[in-house]
């Protein structure tokens, strides 16, 4: 009976002693399942092992960000250093955010049902996929929790390369090239990013991002820092894919397989949204980032072009997933005109887009995914007709749509009324009318979509009769996320309240 | 059953009537039945909500929080309760005459049809009721998606063309405007709620009022104001029943409704009056009701000619609205109902006489009152109401129209709806009397009798003279477009209370009557 009971006791101490230890194993976990992956030698096995621990990191962001909720900040020192000798993990309210969109998106996606002919991968070595997918993620993760600004390089070329990869093993040959062209742009990207580094290392000393910023503030040399502000900012810009350093994107997007679209969509853009907004808020302080770089001259006009652009794009493509890679490049357009707002109501709209358009282009890429599957072409024109084959994908793929173009009731609204609130308290008149009417050009390309699967009849040639709608295994997290699309429309306490103090946090200028 | 409840209810019973259609759709009778059904619960819960109005109980419901500020809630006033009752009491006839309608016509798809069609009154009833803007402008957008359908019911090219004319017309301006005119609200105002009296006034800067309303006037594309008034004759690919309840009645009314509503509580009439803000709007909505009336005339196919003059009947409410003297006001809310009684008549009609005989431009109409004397005895009688004439409806809400207008001192706005009322008897009336009295032409009885033997109609198909037999509508659809006639009569009687019930919403302003 005694015995039972301390046992239970030992449990309970060293489940608590383990939470402690949390905010290393989010990273931590999956870098180690990714060689145990490469090892079962076996698809079925690595995805299991994939699930397990991309779930068990999912559990504990959870837990991690319902602290940080709670208490605060959470710190968490590496080997005990102390920081700014050691490496610091840290949470606050804005990466813990991010930390959880991406290890719910890299959940949902491994279970998600595939076609084998997707990847270039001999049959039964599938797992290499998988331990790629891993390390992939763990890099994501660990860019957004790092506290420290080598980390982050680090963790970004993980992340980087094992994206390369990912696009790489897509079907058509074609991704090959699209990857040769991302890894070049990644590489500059990157490239800069670390003499970015290496210059605010020569005039503080410090890579800790806490300690940079409060040192920062001594540094009169202001050359070196514009140029540092600038090598940052383009870094970051490139894997981000600010207009118009965005040709990468849409190739890559649109040869890789369709689940890893769907995951480096609704990840690997956002992280480094999230890396901009550390850079430009924390590192440099909003203040030195708008009055003395100023930002918003350079941004605000790039995400215009970038809103406009990116969807006139999308309306002439003929290939859906080059639609909606064009798409990804009109909304994180949205995502820096949050930014470039320079206030309080912008930043929220930014940073809630990246939660919104997270769910939304997660969602129809692997809505696009299902089409292939049951299709075999994701040509636009093959699609006519779809919609009563498959009524439920696509189905999913009109809310989702709804979504993009920002209808009331659905996420995209809760972003679109933050900018455009945003652009009018600065009394930016023009800005707040063109957020509006490019969302327009939103409908235009999502009602090409409705009108083709629904309203058309089959192409001859195509044997529309034959498609089914999709397994269950891929219509339920389509329709988790297109769920999603509508409750964080209505609901917003937990996407936008959020966002509202991580907002708050980044604005006020404290770390 | 309380206040909120009825509300509930009368919201979810077209959402639960559009799911039961979805369910029986293969059981045609069932599925009809339950639209009817439907429509007469809805209808049910709004006679309800009014007799609570009527013993002024407090009729509000609060949803959700969506974001600060922005809440989803309802809460009924006189003017929604008008609306209301209009969409939800022409609803269950619209059934009904749709059962005869599209079983006469073998259209395809009728259950999605029945489904969008619940969804779009539900949506109608939402921006009723809806006690801010953002909830408005939320069921706003859901009555266009709502529509889309409909729009392209029969899947041709054209009527795919007509889709896209209506929803990008109907989108963007409501984005590109309405939109950009609520955040604007909210950014000067801090709040969206509609307060008698209105929100803006002392917040926002009186020189940029005249601009603000424009932006609302125009984002409410459904006004149909020119120049976004395209949308509405490229709806009438639609079939009939359609044109006849949504793009007459509910998706029309919707527009007109949020102006005169925004008119009425967000800027408020005194407020609007200052500085004559509203005079911009008042020429656009003249020129409106005077061009569309004159467009009207020279449009042969009946469905676009009522297709014009209902631009021209929405923008006397629009009008009314941008005049903003009590007098108006309430003729506006008056002219909603009136106009939607009579012109829905029509639309019957119309689609009674396609469904008959196959015929859609009024030169081919010649000798047919003989054959359907009583579908073009009803059209006479809403052609009664609309030109504004006693004893039918609409000769109230255009005389309150008027009065308004000589109380702003506009004397010229009186006579823009004096001059219209004349174009509307020279559109209207040609079609009633050829109908009547004018011999049908031989090509028009051949073809008459080419359709009749299609429709493989033996006990008509042996009459050599046309002219003698007497052919109507399936009673389907002959007695909804009675019943609707005999509104626009009772309406004339009934009118005094439709006054009463609409005086509240001015009754506080400074401006004498």
């Amino acid at each position: 009976m005694f015995g039972l009971l301390s046992t239970w006791s030992d449990w309970a101490t060293s489940l608590s002693t383990l939470s402690e230890h949390f905010p290393v194993l989010v990273v931590v976990v999956p870098m180690l399942s990714a060689p145990l992956c490469f090892l079962s030698r076996n698809g079925r096995a690595a995805r299991g092992i994939s699930f397990f621990a991309l779930l068990s990191c999912l559990l504990m962001v959870i837990h991690l960000l319902g602290r940080v909720l709670d208490e605060g900040v959470v710190s968490y020192r590496l080997g005990g250093w102390p920081p700014p000798l050691g490496i610091e993990y840290r949470y606050d309210q804005i990466n813990a955010f991010v930390a959880l969109i991406v290890a719910f998106v890299a959940t949902v996606v491994v279970p998600f049902g595939q076609n084998k002919k997707a990847f270039r991968v001999p049959a039964g070595r599938t797992n290499v996929i998988y331990a790629v997918y891993l390390l992939c993620t763990s890099g994501l993760l660990g860019m957004c929790v790092t506290g420290d600004l080598f980390n982050v390089y680090v963790f970004l070329e993980i992340s980087s390369l094992s994206a390369y990869t990912l696009v790489a093993i897509g079907a058509e040959r074609r991704a090959m090239m699209s990857a040769f062209s991302y890894l070049t742009m990644g590489t500059i990207g990157g490239l800069f990013f670390l003499i970015g580094i290496g210059m605010l290392y020569q005039m503080t000393g410090t890579l800790n991002i806490v300690d940079l910023s409060m040192r920062l503030y001594d540094v009169s040399s202001v050359r070196t820092l514009s140029v540092a502000f600038a090598t940052l900012f383009v870094g970051v810009s490139i894997k981000l894919a600010v207009f118009p350093l965005h040709q990468w994107l849409p190739n890559a997007y649109t040869y890789a397989p369709p689940k890893v679209s769907a995951f480096l969509a609704a990840t690997a853009t956002k992280v480094a949204f999230y890396v901009m907004l550390r850079i430009i808020f924390t590192i440099f302080g909003r203040e030195r980032s708008f009055e003395q770089m100023n930002l918003d001259r350079i941004l605000l006009p790039l995400s215009i072009a970038a809103m406009f652009m990116g969807s006139i794009a999308a309306i002439y493509q003929t290939n859906i997933k080059r639609l909606l890679a064009f798409s990804s490049i009109a909304q994180i357009g949205y995502m820096t005109l949050g930014i470039s707002l320079d206030s309080l109501t912008g930043l929220v709209g930014g940073i809630v887009h990246l939660f919104n358009h997270a769910l939304m282009k997660g969602g129809l890429f692997l809505a696009v995914a299902c089409i292939l599957f049951r299709l075999g072409s994701v040509k636009i024109d093959d699609m006519r007709g779809i919609g009563r084959r498959m009524p439920w994908t696509m189905g999913a793929v009109v809310v989702l749509g709804l979504g993009l173009v920002g209808v009331p009731g659905t996420v995209g609204f809760v972003s679109k009324w933050y900018l455009v609130l945003g652009a009018l308290e600065r009394e930016l008149y023009v800005v707040a009318f063109l957020t509006l009417v490019s969302s327009l050009l939103a409908v235009v390309y999502v009602w090409r979509l409705v009108e083709v699967a629904w309203f058309s009849d089959p192409k001859p040639g195509i044997r529309m009769a034959e498609v089914r709608e999709a397994p269950l295994t891929m219509v339920v997290p389509v329709w988790a996320l297109a769920a999603a699309t509508i409750y964080f429309g209505i609901f917003t306490e937990h996407s936008a309240g959020v966002a509202r103090l991580a907002a708050a946090q980044l604005f006020g200028g404290t770390p | 059953m309380t206040p909120e409840l009825a509300i509930q209810l009368a919201l979810f019973s077209p959402c639960v009537g559009a799911v039961l259609v979805l369910l029986s759709g293969r059981w045609q009778n069932v599925r009809d039945t339950i639209s009817i059904l439907a429509g007469i619960a809805t209808l049910y819960f709004v006679i309800r909500i009014a007799g609570y109005h009527a013993d002024e109980a407090r009729l509000a419901l609060e949803v959700v929080d969506v974001m600060p500020g922005l809440t989803l809630a309802f809460e009924v006033e006189p003017l929604g309760l008008v609306y209301a009752l209009v969409a939800a009491g022409l609803w269950p006839l619209t059934s009904l005459y749709a059962f005869g309608y599209m079983r006469g016509h073998h259209e395809k798809n009728q259950t999605r049809f029945f489904v969008c069609f619940a969804a779009a009154i539900a949506a109608a009833l939402g921006i009723a009721f809806a006690r801010n803007l953002f909830t408005l402008f939320l069921f706003y957008e859901l009555l266009t998606f709502s529509t889309y359908p409909l729009v392209t019911h029969a899947g041709t090219e054209a009527a795919k063309q007509a889709g896209r004319k209506y929803l990008g017309i109907l989108v963007s301006t409501s984005v590109a405007f309405l939109l950009f005119a609520i955040v604007w609200t909210y950014a000067v105002s801090g709040t969206l709620e509609f307060r008698p009296g209105g929100i803006l006034d002392g917040k926002l800067n009186p020189a940029l009022t005249p601009v603000l309303l424009l932006t609302f006037a125009f984002g409410i594309g459904k006004a149909a104001l020119m120049p976004f008034h395209k949308w509405l004759p490229a709806a009438m690919v639609a079939p009939t029943p359609v044109s006849a309840l949504l793009h007459a009645v509910a998706v029309v009314k919707a527009g007109v409704f949020s102006i005169v509503k925004i008119v009425v509580y967000v800027f408020g009439i005194d407020f609007l009056r200052q500085g004559n803000a509203s005079l911009w709007l008042a020429y656009i909505a003249a020129f409106t009701v005077l061009s569309a009336s004159v467009v009207a005339l020279s449009k042969d196919n009946l469905k676009a000619r009522l297709a014009y003059s209902t631009i021209s009947q929405l923008a006397y409410i629009v009008l009314g609205a941008a005049i903003a003297t009590p007098n108006a006001i309430v003729g506006s809310g008056m002219h909603i109902a009136m106009h939607a009684a009579a012109k829905i008549t029509l639309f019957f009609c119309a689609g009674a006489i396609m469904v008959a005989t196959h015929k859609t431009n009024v030169s081919q109409m010649r000798g047919l009152g003989r054959r359907m004397p009583v579908t073009f005895t009803a059209f006479f009688i809403a052609s009664l109401s609309i030109i504004g004439l006693p004893p039918t409806g609409g000769s109230w809400s255009k005389m309150f129209l008027a009065f308004g207008a000589v109380d702003a001192h506009q004397a010229v706005f009186a006579g823009v709806y004096m001059l219209s009322s004349l174009l509307s008897i020279g559109y209207l009336m040609p079609v009633v009397g050829r109908a009547f009295f004018c011999r049908a032409d031989a090509a028009g009885a051949i073809n008459a009798h080419g359709a009749d033997a299609a429709h493989g109609d033996a006990e008509h198909g042996d009459h050599g003279d046309v002219n003698g037999g007497l052919h109507e509508a399936p009673l389907a659809c002959v007695l909804p477009l009675s019943i609707t006639a005999l509104l626009c009569f009772a309406l004339f009687y009934f009118a005094r209370d439709l006054y009463a019930l609409l005086l509240p919403i001015v009754r506080d302003t400074t401006i004498g009557g």
